[in-house]
């Protein structure tokens, strides 16, 4: 036995390699020094220098929800590693696939006190699916095989290895193991064939039955099976803020968005449903509105790998624990078998007054004279749609905009902080997208407050050439806290009111391209220029500053209460 | 919430590794669950260990709290003891102090209880007490006039009876495994 031995950073780097990992985000740092020389001894994996480590954190989540594999993202002890949390707990709520690897103090002077120490797995406790503090250079090969298998499965997430920088420089053979045994982690895949069957029959006895399609079917890569069991059995379909793009709003059933700026169309269709099928949602409280009148008539068949979210908030007649590709497939599988029929018939009624919700749509806003940033939003739209690029937003109005006024077809087009809303995602998870997707430019639509919580990232996108196009809807406020302000709080703009840089000579600065845009026959040529600069675009949208995301469904009201214009209480 | 708090012990397996329990007491801060009374300590085969939750809540925070803690990766098997008739135990140990003139009257509860005399000094004994959590208060309260000096209290554990076991019932359609 004469095995090679290898460092720990050089173990943990083969292990990535096993893992098919070939780029990644990060941070250099005291502890990490180890790993970093290892990385600049091979050529393997490309590792993109960001500028703060939450936007490393972004970026490998939206490298993740482009390209359906990890995101891997390094840092350094300490501060590098507490700068993470946000982007943790954002991957740990929207559920998406990542390995951050955090350098630890040397593991004998762990609890000491040391110089950038902090306790980090203590820390990343409670926003991740699980963490390693590795102490021993033996388990590193099979920490991170557990890793990625934890991260990828079930319902995915991100999880933590913490390795102190003494176990970097440790010696041991690589062994990469085949297998993971994990006793207590056991996703179910398979749904319960008799829960299955009575879904079934549910839905061919559903007069007024709609689908809610959620994150998990973009997780589950599920869009496929999705489409097909609705058109077969002719049921319409509306989709959570996560699920844009799982069901083609090309087709006349799409009824869009739901939830608290959902289409009237959507959120009256869910609460007049007989039957909700409800595929990879949690029920969040931003699509159900006041719970207690949520569907009340509505038996409700829920989906979900993760058992938790079912009956969390919104009690589910027909739970089916289970992979939903796996779930769909076997509907599908037996409704070919079965004689069933679907009348089509029954559903003509629901089918009408559906068409008939869908024509009641927001009342357009009188503006001051400044731009709208809806008609922004359109023109940007209509002018990207036939490259069908990848759309990163950041959290606010111009993301609930952006939610309504762009159609999808695809899933893993729409990239978007849902559960844990973080302003400043957009930015650095655009660059990601542009790492996993590498032919075309990448939008960005930000908020003039949102855009400058990552704006660093400029300097990222300049470096590697990024072609991420950032459109700022810029309103000269926290617009979506000042729309509840206006509306709620007697138009009291406590702190709302934000002051931006000269955005054209920040992106001058940076060597960026900067654009300000003030008239709307400007918007076409600004994309145009945009679009054929072969770098990172600012593009500066001076707007209106008071309008407003309409349809508004207010915090805990029903969800078919919904605003569609200032003038209705 | 609330209209029917009821007390659940929680049978809980787990591999015996660094930062479990700080996993579980973290899910029941971070959820806003309450925990009664905690007991820790390996199973017999010692990779595991065997933690016993009490705590009070109303049928669908329990059953959210089982699938939480289920969804902790070194969480193996979760019970729900409370469901099924379940052997529940704990052990008090008091520092009661005594006197010549009523050393006859605690003598006397002594037995009836069938408390144990642990140690004694000229004004203190040392008392165990154990069984279920009502027959331990019960006998608290009843030497309490004496003076209890110190009380210490083990917390619950909790065994099916015999003939049942804790594996984790599943109950529920949607848990079950199909291979």
């Amino acid at each position: 036995m004469n095995k090679q031995m290898y460092s720990g950073a050089e173990i943990l780097l083969k292990s990535l390699l096993k893992e098919g990992v070939e780029e990644i985000f990060g941070y250099p740092g005291g502890v990490v020094l180890p790993l970093y020389d290892a990385l600049y001894m091979q050529n393997d994996i490309k590792h993109y220098l960001v500028r703060h480590e939450q936007a490393a954190l972004h970026a490998a989540e939206g490298y993740a929800r482009v390209s359906g594999k990890a995101g891997v993202a390094i840092v350094t002890s300490g501060p590098g590693a507490c700068n993470t949390i946000t982007g943790l707990a954002n991957a740990y709520y929207d559920g998406t696939p990542l390995v951050l690897i955090t350098g630890q103090v040397n593991s004998k002077l762990i609890g000491g006190d040391a110089f950038q120490e902090a306790d980090i797995v203590g820390i990343t406790r409670s926003c991740c699916k699980h963490n390693y503090l590795v102490k021993d250079v033996r388990d590193l090969a099979r920490v991170v095989k557990e890793a990625f298998y934890i991260a990828t499965t079930g319902k995915k997430g991100p999880v933590v290895i913490d390795i102190p920088v003494d176990v970097f420089n440790a010696r041991y053979v690589f062994n990469y193991p085949k297998n993971v045994e994990l006793l207590g982690y056991n996703p179910n895949y398979k749904g319960h064939p008799l829960q299955i069957q009575r879904a079934l029959q549910t839905l061919f006895n559903a007069k007024r039955p709609v689908i809610i399609s959620g994150g998990g079917v973009v997780a589950s890569n599920s869009s496929k099976e999705l489409t097909e069991l609705a058109t077969k059995l002719h049921i319409p379909v509306v989709h959570t803020l996560m699920g844009t793009g799982t069901y083609p709003d090309s087709l006349e059933t799409s009824l869009g968005m739901m939830g608290m700026h959902g289409n009237y169309c959507a959120n009256l269709t869910v609460s007049n449903a007989d039957v909700i099928f409800a595929i990879g949602t949690r029920f969040s409280d931003r699509i159900t509105g006041c719970l207690k009148t949520f569907a009340r008539d509505a038996q409700v068949i829920h989906i979900d790998i993760d058992p938790c979210s079912i009956s969390k908030n919104v009690k589910a007649s027909i739970p089916i624990v289970g992979d939903i590709k796996n779930v769909l497939n076997t509907m599908l599988f037996e409704l070919s078998k079965s004689h069933h029929k679907v009348n089509i018939e029954l559903k003509d009624k629901w089918f009408k007054d559906i068409y008939e919700w869908k024509k009641k749509i927001a009342i357009p806003q009188k503006i001051s004279g400044r731009l709208s940033a809806i008609t922004v939003l359109e023109k940007i739209y209509e002018y990207t749609k036939k490259d069908e690029p990848i759309v990163a937003t950041e959290v606010g109005q111009h993301q609930m905009w952006t939610a309504q006024n762009f159609k999808f077809n695809k899933p893993r087009k729409f990239v978007t902080s849902g559960g844990l809303g973080t302003m400043g995602f957009g930015f650095p998870a655009a660059m990601g997208a542009a790492v996993a997707k590498k032919d075309s430019y990448i939008l960005n639509i930000a908020g003039d407050g949102s855009i400058q919580m990552n704006i660093q990232e400029l300097m990222t996108c300049v470096d590697y050439k990024f072609k991420v196009i950032n459109c700022i809807i810029n309103n000269g406020y926290l617009g979506m806290v000042r729309q509840w302000q206006e509306k709620i709080y007697n138009k009291h703009y406590s702190q709302t009111k934000i002051s931006s840089p000269d955005f054209v000579k920040l992106a001058e600065s940076y060597g960026a391209l900067g654009i300000r845009v003030e008239k709307e026959e400007d918007i076409i040529p600004s994309l145009k220029k945009a679009i054929e600069f072969k770098g990172p675009c600012l593009i500066d949208f001076v707007c209106e500053n008071f309008e407003m995301v309409y349809p508004w469904v207010l915090a805990g009201e029903p969800i078919d209460r919904v605003l569609l214009s200032r003038k209705e209480c | 919430m609330g209209c029917s708090l009821v007390s659940h012990t929680i049978s809980v397996l787990v591999s015996n590794e660094v930062g479990v329990l700080s996993r579980i007491v973290d899910l029941f801060s971070g959820r806003g669950y309450n925990i009664e009374s905690l007991t820790v300590a390996p199973a017999l085969d010692c990779i595991y260990s065997r933690v016993t939750i009490v705590t009070q809540a109303d049928e669908d925070v329990i059953e959210q709290i089982c699938k939480q803690l289920n969804r902790l990766i070194p969480v193996i098997k979760v019970a729900n003891l409370s469901i099924g008739d379940a052997i529940e135990y704990e052990i008090g140990l008091l520092k009661v102090m005594v006197s010549d003139e009523n050393r006859a009257e605690f003598m006397n509860i002594v037995a009836q209880a069938s408390a144990v005399i642990m140690d004694v000094n000229e004004k203190v004994y040392t008392v165990k007490i154990d069984g279920d959590e009502k027959k331990v208060q019960t006998f608290a309260e009843l030497v309490r006039p004496f003076g209890i000096k110190e009380f210490v209290r083990s917390g619950k554990v909790a065994i099916t009876k015999s003939g049942q076991f804790s594996t984790f019932k599943k109950v529920r359609e949607e848990f079950v495994k199909v291979d």
